[in-house]
């Protein structure tokens, strides 16, 4: 969260940092499950077993929490990954990958469907089984908890999913549900022990590291957990370390003090990439970045008012200006280089003729709408500035309105007609689910179709992949044409090592499985 | 003495009312800030319904009014309450977060007194010499550097160029005492304006003393130059700088937001910083009252002391 993101955000805790930040979205995953130290990861040579790595993230103040339900944050994703693990985790692409499920099969309607563990054990040398997985789901599902993977869960009646052996559950769907694996994977779906509930006291995980003392707001520390499934950690010990300045980071790991600094800014990455004295490592497509028009009200309950907007929009200049060039452009598409993405549709570019022609055509010339935005993400003020001189080319005055970046997106999802938007990675399928049906929780576009609504219960109910890409592909394209996200830019995420650190991927967005991941890399 | 035992008590009740005004005060502020609790945990997920189960986990659904009175109530117990967020004692939080703060505070006023005085001295004995503008021009010249500005250039310079310093305190919070070096950096930021400003007070109170009737008046009486710089002009020189220095301690004490920033200390800045983001207002209303009270009894602490050193100066309550 916070933001600033690059800049600032981070001082805030929470959210803001959620929550800011945090993130968006949440997600996570990996990729291939396994792992990874291929070609796709930073540094040479050969992994070497020991030392301790620290790695500096932003957190959450004296009240972070190691319970990974309550995950939050990046350093919350990033402490929880260490220790716990998901039936599922996302790839590069975000497609779901099987981690503490072997394998998955449904029955001919998605509706049912039977997940199987892989042999693993918890800290404490107990198995895993499928009581754990149900206690984990149930635990996130209680109503009174408000926990954030609750959403994602929804699909799964827990009542009637029952264990059909000690490492066999049959989920029990309440609708066909083609893409429950990605559910598997939500953010925040970690699996606990059966019965724990305190996570301040030693807490059990089956993840690679184990629980060693935990400091909230300063730092945590781990050890090799041995008997990890997919093979113990090359490292020792894993410390983080709680830093919510970003020069502070920077500052922390030029000054040997850590070997790992998470969320850096753009302009940091520039003065310090190939200099030698530290590797920056750009994580691609990690934060879509956009507007979003409320098409359920004036001005932009009318598609060509929407699309004038679209055409508005420089892209190019949205990008350098805004992300200080740490990104790419978009298309007003949300998921660039995911599963599913429609990367055939011709990539828009402005085009202030035709968007003066469609704003009159609309009725809507002198128009004047309020941008919402906030210190609440990286790169919105900015964005929000820049594009107010874009509009003026097309004769439509911006007012840029700024707001509070602790109830930022609480304001938004209802008011207002134009704000700042950004989410972080997750699968096309969750963006549509969570934004875009008539009954999503967050759709702060107000995009409410009854036809679109069914093309998505058509792809869940879609066995093939091929005929399911089909269906996507076609509500994006509506989307594209109509949709009310003007979707700019997708942000790099990045990261700096120390130059002895090897295993770091570098093509894992923000909250995926190889993002943050810490068991497959080494000290040289 | 019974007029300074009647002085102290009216400062104390008056202490305790500007206490209470506070806490009020900031309670009403917190609540006005857009957003509660819930929405701020909720963050980029805000869904209704969820920040609704969330309002209801944290009593957020209770009337402001009734949630202000139970807090009280504890207060009278000795209870601080809990974090809405954590569900941890707030008694806590700022035990924690006052550990480090004390210690930079602490490490600070050690160095501030006598730099401070020494330097006011210094430049008072020598005034208008070159002593006395080089001390002048350079308490300027740093006073007028924003802390921020000056703890990047002493990072930048001290501990990444040459090396000689940590640039953090980075994962040390639980033991600061055990990294030393790491402490010279903020206590460098933390010095730089106080000593400026309190040099500069102590200069100006020396010089008005030394031309005062009093000392003309020790000196017809031949006392030696030296024991009337530092037995008769000292004295009263330093009833302002008192004052100044109380303020300064509180300062320390209530949490310096940005050097706690930049190093990475996780003093009560740090705390509160959070508290307010995440609208947890029994934190924030805890630290209100620990922030209240450090600044009541300093500066009654700094009055009794000015009394004493300057007796003539009548106090006024």
């Amino acid at each position: 969260m916070d933001d600033e993101r690059f800049p600032g955000l981070h001082r805030r805790g929470f959210l803001a940092a959620t929550g800011a930040a945090s993130l968006g979205a949440l997600a996570l995953a990996g990729c291939g499950g396994s792992g990874s130290e291929g070609s796709d990861a930073k540094g040479d040579g050969t992994p070497k077993r020991g030392g301790r790595l620290r790695a500096a993230f932003a957190g959450g103040g004296a009240g972070e929490t190691l319970d990974p339900h309550l995950a939050n944050l990046f350093a919350d994703a990033a402490r929880a990954k260490a220790m716990y693990d998901k039936l599922a985790d996302y790839g590069a692409d975000l497609s779901a990958q099987p981690r503490l499920a072997e394998k998955w099969e449904s029955n001919k309607t998605l509706d049912r469907w039977q997940v199987t563990l892989r042999k693993a054990t918890f800290h404490d040398g107990k198995p895993v089984t499928a009581a754990d997985v149900l206690y984990s789901y149930r635990r996130i599902a209680d109503p009174k908890q408000a926990f954030r993977a609750k959403a994602s869960l929804d699909p799964i009646d827990l009542d009637a999913s029952r264990a059909t052996g000690e490492r066999s559950i049959e989920f029990v769907l309440k609708r066909p549900t083609a893409e429950l694996p990605n559910i598997l994977a939500a953010f925040g779906a970690y699996i606990v022990p059966k019965d724990a509930s305190d996570f301040d006291k030693k807490p059990i995980g089956s993840g690679p590291f184990r629980f060693v003392s935990f400091t909230p707001g300063r730092s945590a520390v781990f050890r090799r957990y041995d008997d990890y499934w997919e093979g113990a950690p090359h490292l020792d010990e894993l410390e983080f370390v709680v830093a919510n300045e970003e020069s502070a980071r920077v500052n922390a790991l030029l000054g040997g003090q850590v070997e790992y600094a998470h969320e850096l800014n753009p302009t940091t990455a520039r003065a310090h990439e190939g200099k030698g004295q530290i590797e920056i490592v750009r994580l691609r497509n990690s934060a879509m970045q956009g507007f979003a028009m409320k098409t359920d009200r004036a001005p932009f309950d009318d598609k060509r008012v929407r699309e004038a907007f679209f055409l508005i929009a420089d892209r190019k200049e949205l990008v350098d200006g805004a992300l200080s060039g740490a990104g790419v452009i978009g298309n007003d598409l949300f998921g660039k280089g995911y599963e599913y993405y429609a990367d055939g549709l011709p990539q828009r570019a402005q085009d202030l003729d035709k968007a003066r022609a469609l704003l009159k055509q609309a009725g809507a010339e002198d128009l004047k709408v309020t941008l919402d935005t906030s210190a609440v993400a990286a790169g919105f003020t900015e964005s929000a500035g820049i594009f107010r001189d874009q509009a003026k080319k097309a004769g439509v005055t911006v007012d840029v309105k700024m707001g509070s970046k602790d109830s930022y997106w609480a304001d938004i999802l209802d008011n207002g007609t134009l704000c700042c938007y950004r989410s972080g990675a997750l699968p096309i399928e969750a963006h549509i689910s969570q934004r875009l049906l008539t009954d999503s929780t967050t759709n702060a576009t107000k995009w409410k179709h009854k036809d679109f609504d069914a093309l998505y219960q058509q792809a869940q109910s879609t066995r093939g992949k091929t005929e399911r890409a089909a269906v996507y592909e076609r509500m994006q394209r509506r989307l594209y044409s109509e949709g009310g996200f003007l979707i700019w830019g997708f942000a790099d995420w990045i990261l700096g090592t120390a130059r002895n650190v090897g295993g770091v991927s570098t093509k894992a967005p923000a909250n995926t499985l190889d993002w943050a991941r810490f068991d497959k890399v080494w000290l040289a | 003495m019974s007029g300074l035992r009647s002085f102290v008590a009216r400062r104390l009740l008056l202490g305790v009312a500007q206490t209470v005004a506070v806490v009020l005060l900031v309670f009403a502020l917190t609540e006005a800030l857009p957003g509660d609790a819930a929405v701020a945990l909720a963050g980029d997920q805000p869904d209704p319904a969820r920040i609704a189960a969330i309002r209801e986990a944290m009593h957020l659904d209770r009337p402001a009014y009734e949630r202000l009175a139970d807090w009280a109530t504890g207060l009278f117990h000795g209870d601080l309450g809990t974090s809405l967020t954590s569900g941890r004692p707030v008694g806590q939080y700022i035990a924690d977060g006052f550990g480090p703060t004390l210690l930079l505070a602490t490490l600070t006023v050690a160095l501030l007194v006598p730099i401070g005085f020494g330097l006011g001295v210094l430049a008072a004995r020598h005034e208008g010499r070159l002593a006395d503008r080089l001390i002048s021009s350079v308490t300027l010249a740093v006073y007028a550097v924003p802390e921020f500005a000056l703890g990047v250039l002493l990072v930048t310079v001290l501990a990444l160029r040459l090396g000689w310093l940590p640039p953090t305190a980075v994962g040390y919070g639980t033991d600061l005492l055990g990294h030393p070096a790491a402490l010279v950096l903020p206590v460098l930021v933390l010095l730089s304006r106080p000593v400026c400003s309190l040099s500069r007070l102590v200069r100006a109170g020396m010089i008005d003393a030394l031309a005062s009737p009093y000392v003309a008046q020790a000196r017809r009486y031949g006392i030696s130059g030296t024991r009337i710089r530092y037995a008769h002009a000292l004295p009263g020189a330093l009833a302002p700088a008192v004052q100044q220095l109380a303020r300064t301690v509180d300062w320390l004490l209530s949490g310096v937001i940005v050097v706690e920033a930049l190093y990475v200390i996780p003093g009560l800045g740090t705390v509160l910083l959070n508290a307010v983001a995440e609208r947890d207002v029994p934190v924030v209303q805890g630290l209100a009252v620990v922030f209240g009270v450090l600044t009541v009894v300093l500066n009654l602490g700094a009055d009794l002391v000015a009394h004493r050193l300057a007796p003539r100066a009548a106090v006024a309550a």
